[in-house]
């Protein structure tokens, strides 16, 4: 059901090696240029250049270590965070440099959910979804409680919750916990979503909960999605990037990708001849 | 292979029976402490033992209640000291010290620990006493607070390092600024061990007599503030064990049996403390 769903309306194809999938004529959220990055004297990425559209989720795939998790961790600047950490290039939301904004500032419009599920254990269920906005200086508790909520709805996670709002977030199970991961990130009402590997650690019944949560989501947002499996990359997204060592060698409709890749290296890796 | 699979055996179990000798020769060393200091002092505690104050040699009925309140107090203001230094310092050991700086104070924490304890209190003489010109409680306080606070920080530091990085990059992935990631996260996750660590702490210093000989030198009346002399029951237990009267050496065991009380209520409290509660279960 959730394949169905997920199938992006067909585009023409388009036939530039990298970048922008041509015939698109949705708002651009977020445009990456020429974006290298690496750790110490390792680079990870050469040159990256893509866009990621509103409204849409775009899955990034590749073997490991080709640089999709560095890709997105330099989209909210956490990939500064880890030490020795160099970055260069462009990356621009909604037209504005990121470079130029303050981190803390942007991390509050780019969202992240991560490989695990990582609730605050010191925090209760509810106060895991209102962190992002308590910590940030709320003070409005009607406010507050509407936007957790709301978010918790939005998560897909409000029904199996909302008698236990002050229980600790961990009480949960991984799949449970990953929504409310979800649902912290969505209070501070994001323009964009990075999800990283977010099922990787959960099993097929979670998986499908998420995925099919991504589907509503991407109503007002941007999603982008680090996935190991083409399948999943396949079912939730419109558009699909290939990365391979550290460059993006194919970036186009999902659908297209899955069927006709235009490059040899992109139908290597899809039909399993390596990675 | 018949013989050789017998000597297997009988190694085995010599080995089980060696560990489990030395593991009860440990525990039954706590026992016979325990069960001698009652033996030897739960007759002479009563009441008065511990309301009054002491009596002059030859009269009965005097108690070590100066004791007893001046161990809180002179233990209490080390804590009020010791405790936030050693917190604050682990969690900036383990946040900001992966550097130069915080292998030195590292270190420098791991050699404090092993000075004795005597020689804090020498310390605490030349820098509070001598200015002061007097004993002090608050001198007595100092030195135990400096005996505490490389214990508490390198305990802090060690629970805070345990906290999960993927915790500190959810918060910092919210848009939080990194000091209230610290503050309002990490150290939440990570209070149960700094609460216990830091009660052990406190039962450490509870028991040091030796910091205590020159600094809040002991003193048999009451005394209301912090600039005077204070009696300690460690100390008045070592002052009362090598006096030749027999009616003190009651006393002294007396209130070891005390001073053991309060650090095993303050160890069981710990325990409580420390027993998952993460409502998984109500």
């Amino acid at each position: 059901m959730v394949k169905t769903l997920a199938m992006p309306p067909q585009y023409i194809p388009d036939s530039s090696p990298q970048g922008s999938p041509g015939g698109a004529s949705q708002a651009v959220t977020l445009e990456v240029r020429h974006l290298k990055a690496g750790y110490g004297t390792t680079p990870v990425l050469r040159d990256v250049n893509i866009k990621f559209y509103d409204t849409k989720v775009t899955a990034i795939i590749g073997p490991s270590g080709c640089g999709k998790s560095t890709m997105i961790r330099c989209l909210n600047r956490m990939h500064e965070i880890t030490p020795g950490a160099s970055v260069e290039g462009e990356v621009l939301l909604e037209g504005k440099s990121i470079l130029a904004l303050d981190p803390v500032e942007l991390r509050r419009h780019v969202g992240m959910v991560f490989q695990r599920p990582n609730p605050f254990p010191s925090m209760s269920i509810f106060d895991n979804v209102a962190s992002g906005l308590v910590l940030n200086g709320a003070r409005n508790r009607p406010l507050i409680a509407e936007r957790v909520e709301d978010s918790l709805r939005k998560a897909a996670l409000w029904d199996e919750v909302k008698d236990k709002l002050r229980q600790p977030g961990m009480s949960l199970s991984g799949g449970q916990q990953q929504r409310l991961c979800i649902a912290r990130a969505l209070a501070v009402e994001p323009r964009v979503l990075l999800m990283d590997e977010p099922c990787s650690a959960l099993d097929p019944i979670a998986t499908a909960r998420i995925e099919e949560l991504m589907l509503g989501l991407k109503n007002n947002l941007t999603i982008i999605i680090v996935t190991h499996n083409m399948q999943q990359a396949a079912r939730v997204s419109d558009y699909t990037a290939f990365m391979l060592t550290g460059e993006l060698v194919e970036f186009t409709q999902t659908q297209q990708i899955f069927t006709k890749p235009s490059d040899k290296r992109t139908e290597d890796y899809i039909t399993g001849r390596f990675g | 292979m018949g013989g050789y699979s017998m000597r297997r055996k009988i190694v085995n179990r010599l080995m089980f029976a060696l560990t489990a000798l030395c593991a009860l020769a440990s525990l039954s060393t706590l026992f016979f402490v325990l069960g001698y200091i009652s033996y030897r002092g739960l007759s002479s505690i009563n009441w008065a033992f511990v309301t009054r104050l002491p009596k002059p040699i030859g009269e009965t009925g005097g108690g070590i209640a100066n004791s007893i309140v001046g161990s809180a107090k002179i233990v209490g203001l080390a804590s009020l000291m010791g405790v936030p230094v050693g917190v604050l310092g682990g969690v900036y050991l383990s946040e900001y010290g992966h550097n130069k700086t915080g292998f030195c104070i590292r270190y420098a924490a791991d050699v404090l620990t092993g000075i004795p304890s005597i020689v804090m209190g020498l310390f605490a003489y030349v820098l509070v006493v001598i200015p002061l010109k007097h004993f002090s409680a608050l001198s007595g306080s100092v030195a135990l607070a400096i005996i505490m606070v490389p214990v508490v920080l390198r305990n802090t530091e060690e629970f805070v390092q345990l906290v999960p990085h993927t915790i500190r990059e959810a918060a910092l992935a919210l848009g939080v600024p990194q000091w209230k990631v610290v503050m309002r996260v990490v150290i939440p996750t990570a209070s149960r061990g700094i609460v216990t660590g830091s009660l052990l702490a406190v039962t450490r210093i509870a028991g040091e007599t030796a910091p205590l000989l020159f600094t809040s030198f002991g003193n048999p009346f009451w005394d209301n503030g912090w600039m005077n002399p204070m009696a300690a029951l460690p100390h008045t237990i070592f002052t009362y064990a090598i006096s030749p009267y027999e009616e003190l050496h009651r006393q002294a065991w007396a209130a070891a049996l005390i001073l053991i009380a309060f650090v095993i209520a303050v160890n069981a409290g710990t325990r409580l403390l420390l027993r998952p509660s993460t409502g998984v279960s109500h």
